[in-house]
């Protein structure tokens, strides 16, 4: 491992070396909230950016893509949504996302839309600072020993470089004269100091060693009706997780000779028609149920396999639901802790 | 490097690949038996599956689907369907004439443990629709006749026009090494040949069994499971040689759309054959 400093005046001119290789995105500012997106002028990238709406997913599986172009000679694949990028400003919490998507995408068997993508993205990580909403720390997502090719933490004057990959470090021998690799006393100071300090800044803590027994304990628990109740089943929880994988497919056709074309999209488990099989059968007609599955998949399913939870800790639920279900209130009615959020009104719509 | 096309097909796990309707003809109003076979012959040999594995169909421009064998891994080169008319694209799967061509990839899911079946007694029970997937186990059962003990087939339909395949169940019935129950819920042609009443009036016809040594598979409607497990738990059948095959929503059939996930498993790759002992101990499996 090697790391480096780069001063602050550096990065602008660094970045527009190797954005001269692929192509540069990074979050910049949309309203009061950042998003990613791909960046020509870098005084657009927003480094104080702290969670984007849409996790980088986005760019690995974009939310609609073709799969195949079909006709009377076969289905034809198409990759041609996939290109050589660098992802500039990625935080901790969603490299934790991806890693995740790598497992769910390449278990059993791989697929090769998600892979590929991910294969030709160069991963820039940019350190952070927790607001309100961060847990990443509970979920030890905070910080990151792999899937990065160069990571950068932001000190006051410079910025410490993290080598992760040996692309990464092809990228810093495009302009070596950028970087220094002799680190003082001092440096490494700030860096602990730094640290400490972040480490003290977050507001919640949850604990999620509990969650997969507390999921089989609180099965039938009354929550969930309420939580069923005030669901809109409107998806944006799974649209703005991280780790939210499950997709649908269509074949779509077109007047005259144009090939057709099976297009994925994302899908939530949480949306009405997921589970319906032929016929119209629904295994999930209940909200309750369909909330229960998604938390069975971030606090127990992935923990059974890879033992740890599929939450990342990036806060997107908690700012994005809008009748505040997220892994907070959830965590915390698992507990059984009082919880007083919207949901908890519906006590009286539960019909049973 | 945008726009060009890589091409990745040996490596991709969604590709349909080409193969014909050998033949298609009705089973009874809205059950269609399909025989499919790839295109390539070299494929159509090597292709191997187990019985209770299911593949993904593909119609030109009316989407994908999963559907279990009906044909049995003994009898390889031809796979066999049955299949019900149900949406779009089953609407469009019954429009095509023989020689089509369709997608197909596979073979996915778990399939039956035929080898911890091995020197056992079978029964295999099936209501309407069940007949799907476990003819295909029956058939590898009579085709490998001398690795099993006892093979006993229970099957029930509404009416007889709805037993599916009843001329090759009826021919099974003269077969001495299979003891083969056939009964409607009720019939309406007054020439019915079998006994009348739901299945479970078929029980009190087995011979007594050794129910530790018993496997017993089963596939229906949902109503079926739960009178058909009482009969079998009374039958003293351990939890875990009771078999049953289950359907859900697919999209990629390897594991990554999500649709088909049950607690923590995904139907496509842990399932579809589960036993009840899962089923007791996992959330919302029947």
């Amino acid at each position: 491992m090697r790391i480096l400093k780069l001063q602050k005046k550096d990065l602008s001119p660094f970045l527009e070396v190797i954005s001269r290789e692929a192509q540069l995105w990074a979050p910049v500012t949309k309203g009061d909230k950042f998003v990613f997106d791909q960046v020509k002028d870098f005084s657009r990238i927003a480094m104080n950016a702290t969670r984007t709406i849409i996790p980088p997913k986005k760019i690995m599986v974009p939310s609609f893509f073709n799969m195949f172009h079909f006709s009377e000679k076969g289905y034809q694949e198409d990759f041609s949504h996939i290109t050589d990028r660098i992802l500039f400003g990625i935080h901790p919490c969603d490299i934790h996302g991806l890693l995740i998507l790598d497992k769910l995408f390449s278990q059993a068997y791989l697929d090769p839309y998600y892979l590929e993508a991910r294969k030709r993205m160069l991963i820039l990580g940019l350190s952070c600072w927790p607001d309100e909403f961060c847990l990443c720390k509970s979920t030890h997502t905070d910080i990151i020993e792999e899937g990065y090719d160069l990571f950068f933490t932001d000190l006051e004057s410079h910025f410490l470089v993290w080598i992760g990959s040996s692309r990464g470090d092809d990228l810093v021998r495009l302009s070596p004269g950028f970087f220094d690799d002799k680190l003082t006393d001092k440096d490494i100071q700030t860096y602990i100091k730094w640290q400490e300090e972040r480490d003290e800044a977050f507001q919640i803590e949850i604990n999620f060693t509990r969650m997969p027994n507390l999921m089989e304990l609180k099965d039938k628990a009354f929550f969930w009706e309420e939580a069923g109740a005030a669901c809109l089943a409107c998806g944006s929880c799974s649209m703005v997780c991280p780790t939210c994988n499950c997709y649908n497919v269509v074949d779509k056709q077109f007047l005259g000779n144009r090939p057709g074309q099976r297009l994925r999209y994302w899908d939530s488990c949480t949306l009405p028609e997921y589970s319906e099989v032929a016929g119209g059968e629904n295994f999930r007609e209940h909200k309750s149920q369909r909330l229960r599955l998604w938390y069975t998949h971030k606090l127990q399913a992935y923990v059974s396999k890879y033992g740890k939870p599929s939450c990342v800790g990036c806060g997107r639920c908690l700012v994005t639901c809008p009748v505040q279900i997220h892994i907070k209130s959830v965590t915390d009615a698992l507990e059984g802790h009082p919880v007083e959020v919207f949901w908890k009104k519906f006590a009286g719509e539960v019909s049973k | 490097m945008n726009g060009e096309h890589r091409c990745l097909t040996d490596s991709n796990p969604f590709t349909p690949e080409p193969a014909r309707i050998i033949r298609s003809y009705p089973l009874s109003a809205d059950v269609k038996f399909f025989q499919v076979r790839f295109v390539d012959m070299e494929r159509a040999l090597s292709f191997k599956y187990k019985a209770g594995q299911f593949a993904m169909l593909s119609v030109l421009g009316a989407g994908e689907a999963p559907f279990c064998l009906s044909s049995t891994p003994s009898r390889p080169g031809l796979l066999e369907f049955c299949i019900r008319k149900m949406g779009t694209m089953t609407n469009a799967l019954f429009r095509l004439p023989e020689n089509a061509l369709i997608g197909l990839r596979g073979p996915y899911g778990n399939g039956f443990p035929v080898e911890e079946m091995t020197g056992k007694d079978i029964l295999i029970i099936m209501g309407g629709m069940g007949v799907a997937p476990l003819r295909s186990v029956l058939l590898y059962c009579l085709d490998n006749r001398d690795r099993f003990e006892r093979v006993v087939l229970l099957y029930g339909a509404k009416r007889p026009a709805e037993m599916i395949l009843r001329e090759e169940f009826f021919a099974l019935q003269t077969r001495s090494d299979l003891e083969c129950h056939l009964t409607v819920d009720a019939d309406d042609t007054g020439q019915w040949p079998a006994r009348t009443g739901v299945i479970t009036t078929l029980f009190p016809h087995l011979k007594k069994t050794d129910p530790g040594n018993t496997y017993a598979l089963v596939c229906g409607p949902p109503v079926m499971y739960k009178f058909v497990i009482k009969e079998l738990i009374k039958l003293n059948i351990p939890k875990n040689q009771i078999l049953m095959t289950l359907e859900r929503r697919m999209k990629c059939g390897i594991g990554k759309c999500g649709h088909c996930a049950i607690d923590y498993i995904y139907t496509c790759l842990d399932g579809p054959v589960f036993s009840y002992w899962d089923v007791l101990h996992m959330k919302e499996l029947i």
